[in-house]
């Protein structure tokens, strides 16, 4: 079995919430040994629940969204929150696969040293923690590379570490509002106020850019020797996918608005409503070409020859009218259907996909994107699975999201190398070890 | 010069549009040497894609290819020819990486494929960035910025109840399958470097939002773990919510604030709001529903006093969460951002003197460089093709009579 990119790499880990367990995740699949470093003595609000033990009735039930900013992220195994909700949680679990979990108490100094010995053997830490966290806890750049001189550190609070705003505290929900993002996405004819995205791309693309980071550390390090400090900021990596709209500011002084679902230049541009309940099908056409093929695709109707749809500028203008026809065709169709119609024709469309949709769809099942998992506290499901396909060396979910503290063990005693008797002491006194917390 | 990152990487780049070339962005703005192969005359398709400066339609003005293309080199070849094609599997020998993002099956027919490009060059690593990836019954088909979200991503979730599904502003799916196809290039590149493996990536647009974290990952594992479907909220959001706390985007002096709130934040509210009545015994239980109505009355003539800028002031002092519903206009102004002196100036020689958004991550011991605009059409043809290629001048103008380069 060829090896994984990243195996012999440890990455000693403290994410919270999304875009850091998003981070480390990325390199886990890629092989590498993602150790977090969780405390029984310390609760991080949404990353394992909202609370240790949510009452009830703050569980949500089947067939409801949740409420509040985190929405349909917080869904507990067939809504138990159960003896362990913090090991059945869906936000936790889904980013959890190959990392492990051991617990150690940072705010002692008995803590800090396991912490450090574990440093000494590792080649990243990186934690997604509030500016000034992991300071108050000693743990700078400076104090980690005393134990270990070439460790690659990365630290990826919302408005990073340096500046006059880092100790704002910002979810996602608030760096998208902060970048710009928020701005661009609404209803044309409504306002922000019912916008309620649940959607933070900033955790999307502060995730993925931290794992790049770290990777363009590890190959410096791997060729120099030296190891450095990454200081990313997560707003700092939406405003480049914000690209256009700020090239335009500073092109053009030009503040852009939000088009809903409609674009600049193409027609018909938008979703379609279909067949059945609360079913759609995205449909853009960007050239002439592809405007052929949906009227090939829909029989050729009369109203297509008209002056007001003849070229793509009088179709732009009037594309009120045109998106009502498009809709009494599609919604004859069910939204698989108008897909596989237009595609044949060579229009790109595709269905509004719900999560059923999506278990059942024909290409992610083509391409096995879903993986079986067994896990201790939560059953046997099935898990979405790797964001690309390496062949030769092909990534998997090698292991469950961690239950707190599941790994204890191998990390103090095979990692660490500590006696029964040292083992023994610190748990007992609640500074490593545990599975529950004690909050 | 400072040694960067990537300084020994050397790239060469068959992609357009946005999520390929942005995936090569960000090797070329950690040190790499990215070539940017285009189609003479033409070029990337991202060149006549509007806004452009001063709204005058130019290969050189495009600004969503000047932003996506710094630091990289730029040179033009027609792969379709068989010169072409020869020249092309020069660079590659002098390559470390190709990526490239044409629909599944036209390397092959250019006789490109991973397989001819290992066999000149044994350690090449190679990503293809597609729709849909490389196989399956989607492979061929046909996608855009929406119906990639659509599909992949968790559109049939955003927006309200009773209206369509709305797309996310901008092409941020794009720009996230290019950001994730950096990380498995970086991935499979140390792997073919250290570990001798070197092969082919194949990344499905599709799928970087379906397994992105705060899209349909962790959405789909609620529908598997409870049968959860997500839907759209009906407004107003108090009919969702399950604590009287503010969540979501309020209107204030002058604009919009997006607010977020945990429940053990609420002495926070207390103070930061300096509303006496928030005290009061009935207020303590935050998850009675019915003192909604009240609790509104307070926080909306609160933020109707208060401007966006000063909520975000009061909120930060009181280490509680609130933004501003930026425009674009005012995130270029943000104190914050100045002082990180994230925005950046490049000069081009047809656009001029331009501020860019900055590099995304800050690495102590091998900072950003000073950087190169994107490159004019051929701009660095001459420079490729003699110094790595060894072309003499008079070949270049023959390969040019002919339409190669």
């Amino acid at each position: 079995m060829p090896r994984l990119p990243l195996e012999g790499i440890r990455i000693v880990a403290m994410p919270v919430v999304l875009a850091g367990p998003f981070a480390v995740m990325l390199l886990g699949d890629l092989g590498a040994e993602v150790i977090l470093v969780e405390s029984i003595l310390h609760f991080p609000p949404i990353t394992r629940g909202a609370l240790p033990r949510p009452p009830q009735f703050i569980v949500p039930t089947t067939g409801e969204t949740s409420g509040g900013a985190t929405g349909g992220l917080t869904t507990y195994v067939n809504h138990e929150a159960g003896e362990r909700p913090w090991d059945r949680f869906s936000l936790f679990n889904a980013g959890g696969r190959n990392k492990l979990s051991c617990c150690i108490d940072l705010t002692r100094p008995e803590g800090l040293d396991v912490f450090r010995r574990l440093i000494k053997v590792s080649d990243v830490f990186m934690e997604s923690y509030a500016a000034g966290v992991l300071e108050k806890l000693g743990l700078t750049y400076d104090t980690i590379r005393e134990v270990k001189p070439d460790i690659i550190y990365l630290s990826m609070p919302g408005l990073g570490g340096t500046g006059c705003h880092k100790d704002a505290t910002m979810f996602g929900a608030q760096l998208q509002a902060l970048a710009g993002h928020t701005w661009l996405t609404r209803y044309p004819d409504l306002d922000y106020t019912t916008t309620q995205s649940q959607l933070f791309h900033c955790d999307a693309s502060s995730g993925a850019t931290a794992a790049f980071g770290i990777l363009c550390a590890l190959h410096y390090r791997n060729r120099t020797g030296k190891g450095q400090y990454i200081d990313l900021a997560q707003i700092e990596t939406l405003i480049p996918h914000l690209g256009e709209a700020v090239m335009d500011y500073t092109m053009n002084q030009r503040v852009q608005h939000p088009m809903g679902n409609r674009h600049p230049s193409m027609t018909p541009h938008g979703v379609y409503r279909c067949r059945g309940e609360d079913r759609w099908v995205a449909i853009s056409v960007s050239s002439d070409e592809e405007w052929e093929g949906l009227c090939r695709a829909i029989g050729n109707p009369t109203w297509a020859k008209e002056e007001r749809f003849c070229d793509a500028l009088s179709r732009w203008r009037n594309q009120d009218e045109l998106d009502r026809l498009i809709e009494d065709w599609t919604s004859q169709h069910d939204h698989y259907e108008v897909m596989h119609i237009l595609q044949r024709e060579g229009v790109p469309a595709g269905p509004v996909m719900d999560q059923r949709d999506a278990y059942h769809d024909a290409q992610l099942i083509s391409r096995g994107f879903f993986e079986v998992v067994s896990h201790r506290e939560a059953g046997t499901h099935l898990y979405p699975g790797m964001l690309w396909k390496m062949p030769k060396t092909p990534m998997s979910i090698r292991r469950p999201p961690p239950c707190l503290g599941e790994h204890n063990d191998y990390v103090f005693r095979d990692v660490l190398g500590m006696s029964e008797d040292e083992v023994a002491e610190l748990e007992k006194e609640n500074i490593i070890g545990g599975d529950t917390y004690l909050v | 010069m400072v040694e960067q990152a990537l300084s020994d990487v050397m790239v060469v780049d068959l992609t357009w549009h946005i999520a390929g070339p942005y995936c090569t962005k960000l090797l070329a703005d950690y040190g790499a040497e990215v070539i940017k192969v285009e189609k003479p005359g033409q070029g990337d398709p991202a060149r006549r894609m509007g806004p452009f400066l001063g709204d005058i339609p130019d290969p050189e003005k495009s600004g969503v290819f000047l932003h996506l293309n710094t630091n990289k080199k730029g040179i033009t070849l027609n792969l379709k020819s068989a010169t072409g094609q020869k020249m092309f599997k020069d660079l590659v020998r002098n390559a470390d990486i190709v990526v490239e993002s044409f629909r599944p099956g036209v390397m092959a027919r250019l006789g490109l494929d991973y397989e001819s490009l290992n066999e000149i060059k044994p350690q090449l690593m190679m990503t293809s960035i597609s729709n849909f990836g490389q196989t399956g019954p989607y492979r061929d088909f046909k996608a855009t910025e929406i119906v990639e979200y659509a599909m992949g991503g968790e559109m049939y979730s955003t927006g309200i109840a009773g209206r369509e599904p709305l797309k996310l502003g901008g092409n941020v799916v794009q720009y996230q399958a290019g950001t994730v196809a950096a990380v498995a290039t970086m991935g499979a590149f140390i792997g073919a470097r250290y570990q001798d493996i070197s092969q082919h990536v194949d990344v499905s647009i599709m799928e970087t939002q379906a397994g992105t974290i705060d899209r349909r990952m962790v959405f789909l594992l609620g529908y598997a773990y409870g049968g959860v479907l997500t839907n759209r909220w009906p407004p107003p959001r108090e009919s969702v919510k399950m604590m009287f706390l503010p969540a979501g985007v309020y209107p204030c002096k002058d604009g919009f604030v997006n607010v977020l709130s945990l429940p053990h934040w609420w002495p926070r509210y207390i103070e930061a709001l300096g509303v006496p009545e928030l005290r009061e015994d009935r207020f303590q239980n935050l998850y009675n529903m019915e003192l909604t109505e009240e609790f509104d009355a307070i926080w909306y003539s609160w933020l109707a006093d208060h401007t966006k800028d000063e909520v975000f002031e009061i909120f930060r002092r009181h280490q509680l969460a609130a933004a501003p519903v930026s425009t674009p206009m005012d995130v270029l102004a943000n104190a914050h951002l100045k002082d990180r002196q994230y925005f950046q100036e490049i000069e081009h020689p047809v656009a001029g003197r331009l501020v860019y958004p900055g590099v995304p991550f800050n690495m102590s011991e091998t900072p950003a460089q000073d950087r190169r605009p994107a490159p004019l059409l051929g701009e660095h043809n001459e420079e490729i093709y003699s110094k790595i290629l060894g072309y003499k001048e008079d070949d270049l103008i023959r390969l040019k009579e002919r339409g190669v380069i």
